[in-house]
């Protein structure tokens, strides 16, 4: 088969460079067939989603805003080994381990914590990464349709403890359907 | 009485002028929301009701933005420039008969601002002021692409003004008169000019898109060769004003097309409603079918817009004197000896 014949797409088309007729030139018929086209579209289905009254539809691998989680006593699992943040291609992780008070083991799971856990999210690309090389399943990207709010402040979007560790009241709704 | 003409011209004027203005404005709403249908897309829709404020929107905005002047000699020139734009895309209107008659207090009064006898010579020399306005602009504004926009305007209507006389030639040799209001008469019920001069309708309408510069004719404001053309020192209302002119020249140069080839008042059944419910509601009617119409043609101009992408220079050029001033021509010989074998003097 030669060079010229090959049509990967199978939609191939010789150009030729034949002179238009004199009707051709006028381009009345073709103008004629491009208005055909561009009518039916007048009447076909917008696909426009009208955001903020409508939103798309998620992705099933969705990943939104990160949660720090607690376990089912309502301690928080991170124990401050960094492995997140080495994993994070963003180098969006930052924290401060501290050592656990013996006073202070119902607040924590190991005996070492983070006392500043902080994610940059102008830097994070929510690739869920941190998620994975977790140890203590402590860090989880969220279906949260709650996007990162814009700021003019840069500090604001480094999100801290505050904003990352699962809200209480969730840890003990949670327990309690763990335990029904 | 005299008094009684000027007032009531006076009003006719007003809302005439108004009208244009509304339709202006509202063009360039329908613009968008059907370039965005045609697309696929629903287009501006949220100042007010489906979008129905935004040329609001759109005029504030340019109220608002900064006047801005390019170093240029000629300053005078450049702030002239959309101001001949506009009134000269606004005078056209004059002539227009809008509707037939109405009889209200007593007194006929015909739908027409002036009706002079020289209409159509009137509507084609207002047609080729016009490129002044693109001309003086694209001069004044000391900018190489401005200029280079401005001389493709007018180059372009110069050639496709020959067309566009030829084939009304053919239309005035039919007619027998350059008065509107006559044509427009002669055209009662369905007896509509485009049954009798569809090559010359088929030309007219090619040069009325080049005249009012739209695509596929809009080589003067090609944006990926000239910038944004004539325009694209002009900032704030000053570009509004070229704008709007382009929304205005095109209501009016629909409005001729409806009124020349299209049958402007004049509506199939009309004598009966005239007989059944008074020459006012017929002839209240055929105003509200000339708009009809002109809305029929602005919506083909956008169709054409979003349908067919800008022509090569040479191509333009070819189309103009190539294709179509043969076409004219052969229209007038054509016109003439079919005149002549319908009189039975050949
Ligand atoms: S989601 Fe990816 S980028 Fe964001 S913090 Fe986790 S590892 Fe870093
Ligand atoms: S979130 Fe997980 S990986 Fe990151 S420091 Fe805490 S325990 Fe280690």
């Amino acid at each position: 088969m030669s060079i010229e014949t090959i049509s990967l797409s199978g939609r191939k088309k010789e150009v030729s460079n034949k002179k238009m007729t004199f009707l051709e030139s006028l381009y009345l018929v073709a103008i004629f067939k491009g208005l055909m086209i561009t009518i039916r579209h007048l009447f076909t289905r917008k696909v426009t989603i009208k955001y903020p009254e409508q939103t798309r539809e998620l992705s099933p691998v969705y990943r939104g805003q990160h949660m720090l989680m607690r376990d089912d006593e309502g301690r928080e699992r991170c124990t401050a080994c960094g492995l997140c943040a080495l994993s994070c291609p963003a180098e969006a992780i930052t924290m401060k381990a501290e050592e656990r008070k013996p006073d202070e083991m119902h607040l924590y799971r190991e005996e070492k914590y983070a006392s500043i856990y902080e994610i940059n999210m102008l830097r994070c690309i929510f690739c869920g990464l941190c998620e994975e090389a977790c140890p203590k399943q402590a860090i989880y990207l969220t279906k949260s349709r709650v996007m990162v709010k814009s700021n003019s402040d840069r500090e604001d979007f480094i999100y801290g403890k505050d904003k990352l560790v699962m809200p209480l009241d969730m840890a003990i709704n949670n327990t309690k359907q763990m335990a029904n | 009485m005299d008094q009684a003409i000027i007032i009531e011209k006076g009003i006719f004027i007003v809302v005439i002028f108004a009208i244009t203005m509304l339709f202006a404005m509202y063009e360039t709403l329908a613009e968008r929301k059907i370039a965005a249908w045609l697309q696929d897309r629903i287009g501006p829709n949220r100042a007010g009701k489906g979008g129905i404020l935004q040329p609001l929107a759109d005029g504030l905005k340019l109220f608002s933005k900064e006047e801005f002047m390019p170093n240029t000699p000629n300053k005078f020139l450049f702030i002239v420039g959309p101001a001949i734009s506009m009134s000269t895309a606004l005078i056209t209107s004059a002539v227009i008969p809008w509707g037939d008659k109405l009889h209200i207090f007593g007194r006929d009064v015909i739908l027409q601002a002036t009706d002079i006898d020289v209409a159509m010579l009137y509507v084609f020399g207002v047609l080729s002021v016009g490129v002044y306005g693109i001309m003086i602009g694209g001069w004044a504004s000391n900018n190489k692409f401005s200029l280079m926009s401005a001389m493709r305007a007018s180059s372009q209507m110069i050639s496709y003004e020959v067309a566009m006389g030829l084939s009304l030639i053919a239309l005035v040799m039919m007619t027998g008169t350059l008065s509107l209001r006559d044509m427009a008469l002669q055209q009662h019920g369905m007896n509509w000019n485009i049954f009798y001069q569809p090559v010359g309708f088929l030309i007219f309408l090619v040069c009325s898109f080049a005249e009012t510069n739209r695509t596929p004719f809009d080589l003067a404001e090609c944006e990926a060769e000239l910038i944004g053309g004539y325009h694209t020192e002009y900032s704030s209302m000053r570009m509004g004003f070229y704008l709007f002119a382009e929304y205005a020249s095109m209501f009016i140069s629909s409005t001729i097309l409806a009124v020349l080839y299209f049958g402007a008042y004049n509506y199939p059944g009309m004598d009966w409603v005239a007989e059944n419910a008074g020459a006012n509601v017929s002839n209240i009617i055929g105003i509200f079918v000339l708009f009809a119409k002109i809305c029929a043609f602005i919506f083909f101009y956008m169709w054409i817009r979003w349908t067919i992408p800008r022509f090569r220079y040479d191509q333009l050029m070819r189309l103009g004197w190539q294709m179509l001033i043969p076409l004219a021509i052969a229209n007038i010989i054509i016109t003439g000896i079919v005149i002549l074998l319908s009189d039975g003097k050949l």
